[in-house]
């Protein structure tokens, strides 16, 4: 996918992509040469179809984790993975946060052999408090909080 | 107005889309490179004993080989409980480590995955789920084959759903696919039906090793004496019209899984010849 600035005959560059609410899905773009930013807005039904394809909008920053797709989008059980389950915290907790397309990319940043510890402290963070839905904001809070530098 | 076309705009698609499915697809080839054989366990019905024939293979076979079961039924998985197998999964970097069996099979299953008596289903179960249900299920297949820790093995063995849909993914995953075993029952009703399949799997350059004619009369628990049960050629007259051979005739005998899986002896080392 690629977008171009009519005016300029230029292909746009892509900033950021954010998930503002509702299940949006909004990823940025930058003419190189007049500066015109767009938003390009997908709603629940497409950013899912492109979640289903196991891709990512913007590019990869890292291999996600093993069965990503089978984690984040298919309605397992809580202790299906011993990495999530292990602590037997999430066995107890009444609901399961779920992972903004943001907040997946910016776990995707963690190195793969902390990973899923890192995700189960933010799961359970979230959980704990009543969070729906983690975000980046919710992992700069538990970041703060909790006092973890650099995860 | 007018507009440049995709590939006229030179500079490069930042999402990589195209990119991301080809990693995909190199994960997978990747990791089946220790996997010396993948066998499809098909038919073109349900109910003929797909999964009962795939861990009687495996359990077979378990002493003398390194032996995997995939199981891609994805909405109605049986066979990691015929096998035994438990969760929950360790996830280790190298991957999902699939559950292993007493008998030193290993297994992965959305039997593993889903919460007892809960349906396969998104986590978010929007409207219009008709439009993604195949790409999460071909995904989510595709995971089982890249992401699970399978290990050197010498036969992985892939019990597939009825009809031809999941053999067709498989073989646009896995291009490698050593073939596909038939399941059928003797009945005319499975012999149409699964004919079908058989052909949807030529369609799709897909080797067919052999057909199984399961619950091939009733077996005596007593005295072992084979009565009939369903009416009907259908294993042989399939291997006749494919030009495959008929590699076992199983009858139906009322035993818990596990128990007589030396029925499936004669029939497992039919399956190394075939796939040798």
């Amino acid at each position: 996918m690629k977008f171009l600035c009519i005016d300029c005959d230029a292909q746009m560059s892509y900033e950021e992509r954010r998930e503002p609410g509702d299940g949006t899905f909004a990823a940025a773009f930058a003419c190189p040469r007049c500066g015109r930013r767009i938003a390009m807005l997908a709603n629940p039904m497409e950013t899912q179809l492109v979640s289903a394809l196991g891709v990512q909008i913007g590019g990869r920053v890292l291999d996600g984790q093993p069965m990503e797709l089978a984690r984040t989008l298919v309605d397992g059980r809580a202790d299906a993975f011993a990495d999530e389950g292990r602590a037997g915290v999430e066995r107890a907790l009444p609901s399961r946060p779920a992972w903004s397309v943001d907040a997946v990319a910016r776990l995707a940043r963690v190195p793969g052999f902390v990973r899923g510890m890192v995700k189960r402290i933010y799961t359970e963070y979230a959980a704990e408090r009543g969070i729906a839905e983690i975000t980046p904001a919710v992992m700069d809070r538990a970041r703060v909080e909790l006092g973890l530098e650099g995860m | 107005m007018s507009f440049r076309t995709y590939h006229e705009v030179t500079g490069e698609d930042r999402s990589r889309l195209l990119a991301q499915v080809v990693a995909q697809r190199t994960r997978v080839t990747e990791r089946l490179r220790a996997v010396d054989r993948l066998v499809a366990i098909v038919s073109g019905k349900g109910g003929v004993g797909k999964s009962w024939i795939t861990a009687g293979l495996a359990r077979s076979l378990a002493s003398r080989a390194r032996v995997g079961v995939l199981d891609a039924d994805l909405q109605g998985p049986t066979a990691a409980r015929l096998l035994g197998a438990r969760g929950p999964l360790d996830v280790e970097a190298d991957g999902v480590q699939p559950a292993l069996t007493a008998a030193g099979v290993r297994v992965m299953s959305t039997d593993l995955l889903l919460a007892e008596g809960a349906p396969f289903r998104a986590r978010d179960d929007l409207a219009e789920r008709f439009t993604r249900r195949g790409l999460v299920e071909t995904g989510v297949l595709r995971e089982f084959l890249s992401d699970v820790a399978w290990g050197p093995l010498d036969l992985l063995l892939a019990d597939l759903p009825p009809g031809a849909h999941a053999l067709e993914d498989l073989a646009e995953l896995v291009p490698t696919l050593t073939g596909a075993l038939v399941v059928t029952i003797p009945s005319e009703e499975s012999r149409r039906a699964v004919a079908r399949t058989m052909r949807r799997a030529l369609d799709c350059r897909v080797r067919i090793l052999g057909v199984v004619e399961n619950m091939s009369g009733y077996e005596c628990e007593g005295c072992g004496r084979v009565g009939p049960l369903f009416a009907g050629t259908a294993g042989a007259e399939l291997a006749a019209a494919f030009g495959v051979p008929l590699l076992a005739r199983i009858p139906f005998l009322a035993a818990a899984p596990g128990v007589r899986d030396d029925r499936c002896t004669a029939l497992a080392a039919s399956l190394m010849d075939a796939v040798s």
